[in-house]
């Protein structure tokens, strides 16, 4: 699998993305800087985290218009993956291609920490996580706060569309495990046709044992095997 | 003669002036006057501290720099990797515009490491703020922390670690230092801040120039904070954005053909980027202020040669390639004029609007004066320096643990740091708060590196030297316990107005104190920075030598943390007067401060057994034979032994002589470790301490749910952490 990601000014987990995937056999990837467009071998495509833009404005706000969502938005219409990490779940909400959307956290600090993760059954990007399973990713973000009208949140459990939820290390979903105050401890989601994921932890900070969990490498891998 | 408001203004003394006009044989231009304001201040131009640093070790056979003469100390670690690190304060800036002041610090620190061509891989904070009960300091404080997070975050370098304290000395002028450490691969070369030869050109990169910061370096940092003056216009407005886009763009044209040299601009901004460029080079140069990029128009000479906007770069390089490095950087979207041409006339000519208005010797532009100061003790240090017996009655020693551990110098700082991104880059392998200093692996083998920033003022209050000597033995115990061999110091001094005969001992005691530390363990300080005429209510603050020590790991499987790990693993304490009760163990420690309001005594340390501790750590966690090790430095022994039992959740079982019992519960006058180990390996760690000529002593057994220290202390693990981390109220 090629794996493309996509750097913008201010990026800054391009590398660690690079990093992560690099323990994958048969994965190889590619950085595809904002004006350029996707490559015609790219099968993947991950939007980092970072500070696109500097922020500006809102998170995500202004790399919407990088040409180069034009190609990530087609790549979404055929149907192939794209994962959105943190500032990329941004974008992809600024774009449209994720519904919702991600404000400041509650106490309006920005928080560096491991989460545990509870994750939903029979997604393709989660399709290789153990049921019960509760994943160990960090976190690190100022505006993660993730919100949506009822409409929207009714569609997305009635389509079974949220795939991560901050819980505490048992598993329970509560204020107490709510890091930023997203609505329904909402972390990561996908769209309706399950290709698209956006999550706010970073799986790539996760990919090691040194790093104190390896969890995040059953994301990367679900998505490399259901695609 | 000259005007005397105007000399104040750019921090020239009338002597100074008069010096000035020796030297050129005539009166300076408003323009030059400008300059030698910048170049001579105490910022730029060390003039009281430089006959002192000089003294100070800067050598080994892993060091490539010269001291003083780059951006900052470059050590050579072994496998074409090269660590490159630097402290530095902003301290007047934070004090005024704490947001701001503290970003464009952090600012400042990277861009000094990314001019080596270094990729910024830590960033480390040192700070200092008055009591948070006063809501200024709260408001200090928590800008300080919004600054660091917003800025460093943006830039993708992960802040590690750290320290606070919080004295009232520091109500008005808080202290914020910053740390950063880069590495160089063996792809990529280190950059001088230097040009080769004439011809060569010196292109700006960056940001705009803009009427910001002028007179940061001379009016700011180089005197005394005025009550209600506003030097709001002298402090800096970062863009972190703007920074991570020229630390990208810079690290790649360093790498590119044609490139020369690279320098920051920073305090006293194009002045003492350009001039000290010329002088390192040997060379004079041509400068054209009409090429310099400005916010606005109308900007005069002396606006632009003294602004300091942020997140501008000197980057020098080849005539041949002077069009494709143009290039390169308009691609990345950054503005880039070449604005100079170094040649072998030795002066700096500055032309404006065509016309030459400026040509001086550079020689003579930084040729500051260095004068020499008093070494002579003042009586008040005589008289706090007799102790004053513990007059407490407090004997409920589990009570005064608890006091002391939810002193703010001691409990948690998790507040704090899950506000700074600390594990961007996948590097981070020890978390902030996990150990004694953080530890980051270099993704080549199983090589890490241990970084700790260190120094209690309070014992730097009661003895200058000795507290001096005590941060460096500090900063290299605690990386030291994590299993890193200390290779490298950044020392930023931090005191008073070197103006008063007793700063002026305190300048030169500390930095004695730092020599015989340096020298006893061999141990080199490769770069540093220096911030004086802080002081609060017209005292000096307690003098803080904050020490940044970087240690090597070869194999980081083996590094070690503070958290009390296995039920049933014995406890030893290794190091220098492990069961001496005498008094003078509490001398500055936070004991006197929460219990007994005042402080007394002189600090001590013995070098000898602090290095003979260190070596002995050294080989019994390079042998795997300990699972924890944490050192006794604030708040004494058993707020040690405290902080291992929280970090791991388990309780312990002390039994130990005590006598005295405060002396040796809270005596923090030692160089001692608190480790833990299994049953079986008790005996070689002794070995290898008796072999070191250092005291071992088992106390004690990891157990239970409490901390039980003797019949004196009985507390539940749960309720420790609960005051630890501030969670009881």
């Amino acid at each position: 699998m090629n794996v493309g990601i996509i750097v913008f000014p201010g990026t800054w987990s391009d590398r660690d993305c690079e990093f992560a995937l690099s323990s994958f056999k048969n994965v190889k990837s590619f950085f595809i800087w904002h004006k350029d467009s996707i490559p015609k071998n790219i099968d993947a495509i991950v939007l980092p985290g970072g500070f696109s833009h500097g922020d500006h404005l809102r998170a995500g706000a202004i790399a919407q218009f990088s040409p180069v969502m034009k190609d990530v938005s087609k790549f979404n219409q055929e149907g192939r993956p794209i994962i959105g990490i943190c500032n990329g779940f941004q974008i992809l909400c600024e774009s449209g291609i994720l519904p919702g959307a991600l404000i400041r956290n509650k106490n309006l600090k920005f928080n560096c920490s491991f989460v545990n993760l509870k994750s939903s059954k029979s997604r393709k990007f989660t399709s290789l996580i153990p049921e019960n399973k509760i994943l160990k990713i960090p976190i690190s973000h100022g505006e993660g706060n993730y919100q949506a009208d009822n409409n929207t949140l009714n569609a997305l459990l009635e389509n079974n569309q949220i795939a991560f939820q901050y819980c505490t290390e048992s598993g329970l979903i509560n204020n107490d495990s709510n890091p930023n105050g997203s609505l329904n401890n909402i972390a990561g989601i996908v769209n309706k046709n399950g290709n698209v994921l956006g999550m706010m932890p970073h799986p790539e900070r996760s990919c090691s044992l040194d790093l104190g969990s390896e969890d995040g490498n059953l994301i990367f891998k679900s998505m490399i095997k259901s695609f | 003669m000259i005007d005397k408001k105007l000399l104040k203004e750019i921090a020239l003394s009338e002597p100074e002036y008069l010096k000035i006009c020796e030297l050129l044989n005539r009166e300076p231009s408003p323009l030059e006057l400008g300059l030698f304001g910048a170049l001579w201040s105490e910022h730029c131009g060390y003039k009281h501290t430089k006959l002192l640093l000089k003294e100070l070790p800067n050598e080994s056979d892993k060091v490539l720099s010269e001291m003083g003469k780059e951006n900052a100390g470059v050590l050579d670690i072994g496998d074409g990797l090269k660590i490159v690190m630097k402290v530095e304060s902003h301290n007047h800036p934070s004090a005024i515009e704490p947001k701001e002041g503290a970003a464009t610090g952090v600012g400042g620190i990277v861009r000094d490491i990314f001019a080596m061509g270094a990729y910024p891989i830590a960033i480390l904070n040192s700070l200092r703020f008055g009591p948070q009960d006063i809501p200024r300091n709260k408001y200090l404080l928590n800008g300080v922390i919004e600054g660091i997070s917003t800025y460093g975050n943006c830039l993708g370098i992960p802040d590690v670690g750290g320290e606070i304290e919080f004295e009232e000395c520091y109500t008005t002028n808080p202290l914020v230092n910053a740390m950063c450490v880069g590495i160089i691969d063996s792809k990529s070369p280190v950059l001088n801040a230097k040009a080769d030869k004439e011809g060569d050109l010196a292109i700006l990169v960056g940001a705009d120039t803009g009427r910001d910061g002028i007179h940061g370096a001379s009016g700011l940092a180089s005197q005394s904070l005025e009550e209600g003056s506003d030097s709001r216009s002298a402090v800096q407005v970062g863009n972190p954005f703007l920074e991570k886009v020229l630390l990208e763009s810079c690290l790649i044209s360093g790498k590119m053909k044609g490139i020369v040299g690279m320098q920051d601009l920073g305090a006293a901004g194009l002045t003492s980027s350009v001039i000290e460029v010329a002088e390192k080079s040997n060379l004079g140069i041509d400068l054209n202020l009409d090429k310099v990029h400005t916010k606005e128009e109308g900007m005069t000479p002396y606006e632009i040669m003294l602004s300091e906007s942020q997140e501008r770069m000197l980057v020098i390089v080849d005539p041949k390639s002077e069009n494709k490095f143009l290039k390169f950087f308009k691609d990345r979207d950054l503005k880039a004029n070449t604005i100079g041409k170094f040649n072998k006339s030795k002066n700096v000519k500055i032309m404006h609007m065509g016309t030459e208005i400026l040509n001086t010797p550079v020689k003579i532009l930084t040729d500051a004066p260095a004068y020499v100061l008093s070494d002579k003790k003042p009586e008040w240090i005589d008289n706090i320096q007799k102790y004053i017996p513990s007059s407490n009655k407090i004997n409920d020693m589990g009570k005064i643990l608890e006091m002391i551990l939810k002193s703010p110098n001691i409990s948690s700082k998790k507040e704090i740091y899950s506000q700074f991104d600390h594990q961007v880059q996948l590097n981070t392998i020890v978390l902030p708060g996990e150990a004694d200093a953080a530890v980051l692996r270099l993704k080549k083998g199983k090589q890490a590196i241990s970084i700790s920033i260190d120094c209690d003022s309070k014992k730097c209050y009661l003895d200058p030297e000795i507290g001096a000597s005590m941060a460096v033995a500090e900063a290299c115990r605690n990386v030291i316990c994590t299993g890193a061999t200390p290779i490298g110091l950044t020392d930023g001094l931090n005191l008073g107005n070197p103006e008063k005969t007793d700063v002026q001992y305190q300048i030169t005691k500390t930095i004695e104190g730092l020599k015989k530390a340096c020298l006893e363990f061999g141990i080199p300080i490769i770069s540093g920075n220096v911030s004086l005429y802080n002081e609060s209510n017209e005292k000096p603050i307690f003098p803080t030598p904050i020490i940044g020590a970087i240690g090597h790991i070869n194999d980081y499987s083996k590094a070690v943390t503070a958290s009390f790990k296995n039920i049933g693993d014995k406890i030893i304490i290794i190091g220098d007067k492990i069961i001496e009760d005498d008094d003078n163990l509490l001398s500055g420690s936070e004991y006197q401060k929460i219990i007994e309001g005042k402080l007394s005594g002189s600090p001590h340390i013995d070098l000898k057994k602090e290095l003979h501790l260190q070596n002995s750590l050294l080989e019994i966690i390079d042998k795997r034979l300990i699972n924890s090790a944490h050192d006794v430095s604030t708040g004494g022994l058993s707020l040690a032994i405290a902080e291992s039992c929280i970090l791991g959740g388990v309780g312990s079982d002390i039994l130990l002589d005590a006598t005295n019992k405060k002396s040796i519960y809270f005596g923090e006058n030692r160089s001692a470790v608190i480790m833990s180990c299994s049953p079986k390996n008790t005996k070689k760690v002794s070995e290898i301490a008796n072999k070191h000529n250092i005291d071992s002593k088992e106390i004690g057994v990891v157990t239970g749910n409490n901390l039980i220290i003797n019949q004196d202390i009985n507390i539940k693990v749960e309720r420790l952490k609960s005051i630890f981390y501030n969670q009881s109220g």
